[in-house]
Order: C-alpha cells, then structure tokens, then sequence
C-alpha cells in the first residue's frame, strides 16, 4: 500500500504504519482484520482492500474531518 | 555463526536496480528489537534491514531497544518489536511493524526511495488536499507478507 507512505511524505500530519498482521494477532483482532490489505485511519475510517488515490484520498479527508469522534 | 542471508542473489541485484532512483538525501533506517520480546523475528528484521542498508552508502541504520532506550522509541511512537522508521530529509512517520518480507519488502524498498527524494508519486490535487488536513492522520495498514 504505497499510497499510505507517498502521503506521509507528502504531509507532516501524516504517519504510515504497515503491520504484519500475522505477527501481530493482538492488534489484528483488535482492528477486526479479517481480510488484507485492511486499511484503518485514525481509528475512525476503514476498508478492505486497495483503493485508488482519489478514493484513499477522500477516506484520509473523512478520518480527518472536524466531525467528532465516531464510537468505537 | 553468520545467519544465512535473507536476499538472494537476484534479490539484491533487483534492489540495486531500484536503489538507482535514490534521490538527494540519505537515509536512515531505525531499527527497534527487544530480544525478550520476540527475538527471533527481531533478529531476522535486523539482518534483513542491514543486507538492504548494503545496497547503498546512502542508507545508515541504527538499532533501539524500546525497553532500554525508552525516551527514543516513544519519540519515534513504537511500541511494537520488531519495527522499522525509515527517515529521509525528516522523519515522515512511516513505521514498518514486523518483518518486511514478501509484498511488504517492495513497500520498505519504495519507502526508502520516497524518503530520500521528498517527491511522493501523488496527483497535485492529493497534495493540495493532505496540506490542509484538519487534524492528524494516522494509518494503519494490515497486510501479510503473500
């Protein structure tokens, strides 16, 4: 997913992490992965599989929006 | 006795290739292993973060232990062994959380060109959009190394 990383490039506010979800099962389960890749944004916005630009954009400016914070 | 190594032969010669679009500022490559924690994958991360770091004089890299060198690491926001920063001009904030291998190794491979150019592959208009965020954004992606 080399978007994550080219945006995090481009922007201070941005950090990318890649996880080895079998590595990792506890945060895995805690984000419901059940499927890879499995994208989860500020804990609020989240997708499976790759997306365009366009539309990984717009789910980064969703996460980011000024609404308040979703319930987990 | 000395580890097999993790690339192969093609491997390195395919990364050399790809390590030609380096750009202008080196790279480092901070490494976190925790031996107690995870040790064998800590240590098969390191090699493989070092055999990368071969490719190139451009890439240093440095190892922390999260459990010794505790400031740093919360600096750098890991708390998770083993992982990768990989930092160019400036740390950009891109973190690997286990061993890199498979679909995730042409990721790292891609992310230490991008830290050493400064020049992400993205549309203007992504860039325009990712200026003016209104707050910050962390991502988390999931994968496996098929």
């Amino acid at each position: 997913m080399r978007l994550a990383q080219h945006m995090a490039v481009a922007a201070k506010d941005v950090r990318a992490d890649c996880i080895e979800a079998g590595e990792f099962p506890e945060l895995a389960q805690r984000y419901g992965v059940m499927a890879v890749p499995k994208v989860v944004i500020n804990d609020r916005v989240e997708f499976e599989g790759a997306l365009p630009e366009r539309e990984f954009l717009e789910a980064v400016l969703r996460a980011a929006g000024a609404g308040p914070e979703q319930a987990a | 006795m000395a580890a097999m190594a993790i690339l192969t032969a093609s491997d390195e010669a395919a990364v050399r290739t790809e390590f030609e679009r380096l750009g202008p500022h080196p790279v480092k490559l901070t490494v976190f292993s925790q031996e107690l924690v995870a040790g064998d994958l800590c240590r098969q991360n390191e090699q493989l973060v070092r055999e990368v770091a071969g490719l190139s004089d451009r890439i240093s890299v440095e190892v922390l232990n999260p459990a010794i060198d505790r400031e740093r690491a919360a600096a750098y926001g890991v708390d998770l062994v083993p992982a990768i920063a990989v930092e160019g001009a400036r740390d950009y904030g891109i973190r690997f959380f286990g061993v890199p291998l498979g679909y995730e190794f042409t990721n790292l491979v891609d992310s230490i060109i991008v830290a050493s150019t400064g020049e992400p592959a993205l549309e203007e208009e992504t860039k325009t959009a990712l200026g003016g965020l209104a707050r910050p954004v962390h991502i988390q992606v999931f994968s496996t190394p098929t």
